[in-house]
């Protein structure tokens, strides 16, 4: 394929319409992205790549697309899932030592429903170490690069989806977002990330940090193109029993129809603790941002959201705690990194976990674990879950007053350089304060890249009331039909490796 | 709450025992707590362990309504609050036949709050004592020690097996009484259907909390919990000899030490549980994958009407109704399954008594000799109703059915039909020439003989000897092998022998 007809940086509805036309076979599009892919191996963005189950796969879809079987929008369309999501047969690492020889018996639900869709899975992309960081420098398999600056991290921890979409490596890659794991990375890499409802998405077989923060969600070019994809995962799933019973027909309507504008005019707020001592190029790309939204016929309203400086501490109280018993599992016994020649249980346990686990996962459990200590508990844990209720509260007051959206920072700034956080995990949690306060109410949200501050990609980040997911995309397509910001691609390579 | 206890309590001397029992209760669903993995006991290691069992990496629990079901029956059952909403928690240790290295638990709010359980001792005395709470959990898997040399095999087919684990006040004042509310808790699971009972199997296990203190003293003394015993006697007996040890240890000048304890039943002792991989801490918290369990009214409407009638209500009905004693009445309401094989045999023998004097003497003790349940008899209650039927109809004396009750047991079978019993018992009388003599010209016949060929005695009963009545009896009876009917024979021996 020539350059000039290349997909790799082409909308889902170009490609649905070049596959339907049958302008290139989805086997042609499945070649070009890995090629694209080992090309852009110094980005480090996938952990596994799978060209040959990928080829399979988009020969048999191009098999049932001549019998006239490909029934499904998204049928014979590439993507990438993060490797926390289990794929039977696959090796899921999760991005650590313990799981680098995992390959799970069974499919996450949102890759059954991908794959039932007729999808085609390219890869499995890298990842901070189970989902805890904001840089993907804690993976086992080295960190991600980011493709528009290959000094800087990608942000994390889904910074592989995200980097792999941003260097048109894939049209779409699946992600989950914890305490901003999806929006964080979109924004540095500048592509459109969504973070759904807490429950839209079933959480089946994808490996658990904070379950009750864990939330499978979409990297994509645009948000029409994330509403396809986010369609397709959503829905209730009787094996998560945290998966709502939601009915997902404007998403549905969404995916199939593409994308409308707001039928009306919204009210979005714009919290005020998010912008005291916000960075000013950033405040001046949200101010632009605004203007333009006040442009369509929108109101902007400030609001006040004023547990939002309890957010952090919160979050990684429960997220700690959660993490320490969730991965009590990975004991050396049934899978997973197993030490070698224990010499009774109790070294089998340490040396295996202690080997198996890096740096940040240790101190995560740690500090979890100390949280739920008996003396400690009511401390942390217990004061925790009340703050998470207060700063839930705040945000259906907000909404309740008649706000829609809410339109706010996702970072502090744009993606910095790699190793710079490192030595100081707190800083590098300071990275998640704008995005954490969503995931403990649990609200759909999503970073819409809205410019570039010091040459860098950024995003802002929609807020919405649960479930009104399609309200938040409309006015992401919205500002997209305006704007070419979420069209911008990364040069082609900055640093390293081979050129094309 | 209960009548003056007949035991000695005062062979503690100036101690007195504080006693409370957790048993956990194998609920009889089909597939576990969490997964739907089956639940049959002794496959084969690890074949009934799926994924979430497994606790693989992603895969996330899904509660059993059943298992929620079957714990509002019980509370219903004991008239205990149900709790409208309860929350299960996790119960954070490691161990390798823990796999996720939590046990998913009820540890805050329970689905079964307090309630209360009536129940009969040996000498007739009533107790009721409180129930705490009820809750639902998961169980573990088991680790084999004696298998592999040099390392351990672990079968997780258990795990996630639904447990509902019962605790009572610590208010059991004696190794009997703390047996007697075990074996009740057992009659009553059973006869709701909610557990199949199996002591050998591990489907009850108790816990037993034991300790101390002076007569008279308000205070509690330290306690040492018993771990896992599973029969009837064996409660009894780990707690007698705990408290023996603990009484020692105290008049020692020693302390008690809050521990766990195992029952060895071949040496009767207890002894300390060794390992520290039981750790305090267990850090409990509301599992973040599971909502809170919230009970709907119907659901609990509808396990109140589907409640079968509770052993203390059968006790009652088989007195007022059956005219039973009480202590009859209470052996049989012990075991559901004991009552049901009762209920039928008396249905068809004619007199309620005679049927529980068998079940609780001939039929119990032949299944105490076999080391049977009675569900396993191979006289089935239909059987053994034709049998007795025969005895009230004067076919054959009680004692000849003894021996046909014998004949029976040997070649076992199982009928629903009262009739082809009934067939096959005549049959066996007619093979056996066991008919009782009840024709009254055979009968005058072999008296006419009897009196004729024993003057003597004849001449002794008329002057007032009445004993040697018996003395005719027992020459007829043996001419007869006993089939003589012994009620006409006396009437007509009396009259053969007027003056």
């Amino acid at each position: 394929m020539t350059k000039s007809t290349s997909p790799q940086h082409a909308s889902l509805a170009d490609l649905v319409k070049g596959l339907g036309s049958g302008q290139f076979s989805s086997r042609e599009l499945t070649d070009e992205y890995l090629a694209s892919a080992t090309d852009a191996s110094h980005l480090n963005s996938f952990i596994t790549l799978c060209p040959d189950e990928a080829r399979a796969a988009a020969d048999k879809a191009d098999a049932e697309r001549k019998r006239g079987a490909a029934t499904h929008l998204l049928h014979g369309l590439p993507l990438a899932h993060k490797d926390i999501f289990c794929t039977a047969g696959v090796r899921t690492s999760c991005g650590s030592k313990m799981l680098e020889n995992f390959i799970a018996p069974y499919d996450a639900a949102v890759v059954e429903r991908l794959n039932a869709a007729g999808t085609i899975m390219l890869g499995k992309c890298n990842m901070d170490e189970f989902a805890m960081g904001s840089s993907n420098e804690n993976s086992h398999f080295g960190p991600v690069l980011n493709p528009w600056d290959n000094t800087r991290v990608p942000g994390g921890s889904s910074g592989g989806s995200a980097a792999a979409v941003a260097a048109g490596l894939t049209p779409v890659a699946t992600g989950t977002d914890t305490g901003g794991s999806i929006r964080q990375p979109a924004s540095f890499c500048g592509v459109t990330g969504i973070k759904p409802t807490y429950g839209r998405v079933s959480r089946y077989g994808m490996i658990a940090f904070a379950s009750s923060l864990d939330q499978g969600g979409v990297f994509a070019r645009s948000a029409d193109d994330a509403a396809k994809v986010l369609a397709t995962m959503a829905g209730f799933d009787e094996r998560d029993s945290t998966c709502a019973q939601q009915n997902t027909d404007a998403l549905q309507q969404a995916a199939q129809q593409g994308l409308a504008v707001p039928k009306n005019s919204l009210t979005i707020g714009l919290p005020k603790e998010y912008f005291q001592d916000l960075n000013p190029a950033l405040t001046q790309r949200l101010d632009e941002a605004r203007s333009l939204l006040e442009a369509q016929g929108h109101t902007v309203v400030d609001v006040e959201l004023p547990n939002t400086k309890f957010a952090n501490p919160t979050y990684y109280v429960v997220a700690g705690a959660e993490a320490s018993t969730n991965l009590s599992r990975y004991d050396g016994v049934r899978f997973g990194h197993r030490c070698d020649n224990p010499k009774d249980l109790q070294d089998l346990y340490t040396r295996s976990r202690t080997e198996g686990f890096g740096a940040e996962v240790k101190r995560r459990i740690l500090t979890g674990t100390y949280a739920l200590s008996v003396g400690y508990y009511d401390a942390y844990f217990l004061k925790a879950q009340k703050l998470r209720r207060l700063i839930q509260q705040d945000f259906l007051t907000a909404f309740d007053g008649g706000v829609d959206l809410l339109l706010a920072p996702v970072t502090p700034g744009p993606a910095f350089q790699l190793g710079n956080l490192t030595s100081d995990p707190v800083e590098m949690y300071q990275q998640d304060i704008f995005t954490v306060p969503a995931s403990l109410a649990g609200l759909p949200a999503a970073s819409i890249p809205c410019g570039f501050v010091d040459g860098l990609p950024i995003g802002m980040q929609l807020i919405a009331p649960h479930f009104e997911e399609v309200r938040l995309l409309e006015l992401a397509h919205q500002y997209q039909t305006l704007t070419d910001w979420h069209q911008q691609q990364p040069p082609a390579r900055t640093a390293g490796g081979n050129s094309q | 709450m209960s009548d003056q206890p007949t035991e000695d309590l005062f062979r503690w001397g100036n101690w007195e025992p504080v006693i409370g029992v957790e048993v956990h209760v194998q609920l009889a669903t089909n597939s576990k707590i969490f997964s739907n993995s089956p639940t049959s006991y002794g496959a084969e290691p690890n074949s009934q362990a799926n994924v979430i069992d497994l606790g693989m990496p992603g895969v996330l629990p899904v509660l059993n309504e059943g298992a929620v079901r079957m714990a509002i029956t019980f509370g219903l059952a004991i008239g205990a609050q149900l709790n409208r909403l309860s929350i299960f928690d996790r119960k954070n240790y490691f161990y390798p036949d823990l796999p996720k290295g939590y046990q998913i638990s009820q540890f805050e709010t329970p689905i079964v709050g307090a309630g209360e359980l009536t129940f009969s001792m040996d000498d007739g005395s009533e107790r009721t004592i409180n129930i705490t709470r009820a809750h639902l959990e998961e169980d573990a898997g088991k680790s084999v020690h004696d298998m592999f040399p040099g390392s351990s095999g672990i079968d997780l087919n258990r795990t996630g097996t639904p447990l509902l684990e019962v605790v009572s006040e610590p208010e059991l004042c004696s190794p009997a009484e703390a047996s007697a509310y075990f074996r009740a808790l057992h009659g009553l699971v059973k006869s709701l259907r909610i557990c199949d009972g199996n002591l050998n199997e591990g489907s009850m296990r108790c816990d037993c909390n034991v300790s101390i203190r002076p007569r008279g003293q308000q205070e509690l003394g330290e306690r040492t919990e018993i771990k896992n015993v599973n029969s009837f006697r064996f409660v009894e007996r780990a707690i007698e000899t705990e408290i023996a040890r603990q009484i020692e240890v105290l008049e020692g000048g020693g302390n008690i030490r809050r521990e766990t304890r195992l029952y060895d039943p071949d040496r009767d002792e207890t002894r300390s549980m060794r390992g520290k991989e039981l750790s305090d801490d267990y850090r409990y918290f509301p599992d973040p994958d599971l909502l809170p369990l919230v009970l709907d009214e119907t659901m609990i409407e509808e396990m109140r009407s589907k409640l079968p009638e509770l052993p203390i209500a059968k006790r009652a009905r088989f007195v007022t109704n059956l005219g039973l004693s009480e202590y009859d009445a209470d052996m049989l309401t012990r075991d559901p399954d004991v009552a049901a094989y009762f209920e039928t045999a008396a249905q068809h023998a004619g007199d309620t008594k005679v049927a529980a004097n068998w079940v609780n003497g001939d039929v119990a003790a032949a299944l105490n000799r076999a080391d049977l349940a009675v569900a396993d008899s191979p006289v089935d209650a239909i059987t053994l109703g034709a049998l007795l039927q025969r005895i009230s109809d004067g076919t054959v004396s009680g004692k000849i059915a003894k021996t046909l009750f014998e004949a029976l047991w040997g070649t076992p079978t199982r009928t629903t039909d009262v009739s082809a019993a009934l067939k096959r018992i005549d049959a066996l009388i007619d093979e056996r020439g066991l008919k009782q003599v009840s024709d009254s010209s055979e009968l005058q016949g072999l008296v006419d003989q009897v009196l004729a060929d024993n003057p003597d005695q004849v001449a002794q009963f008329r002057a007032g000897k009445e004993k040697v009545l018996g003395f005719f009896v027992g020459q007829i009876m043996k001419s007869t092998q006993g089939k003589a009917n012994p009620g006409q024979l006396n009437g007509l021996l009396r009259e053969a022998l007027k003056p």
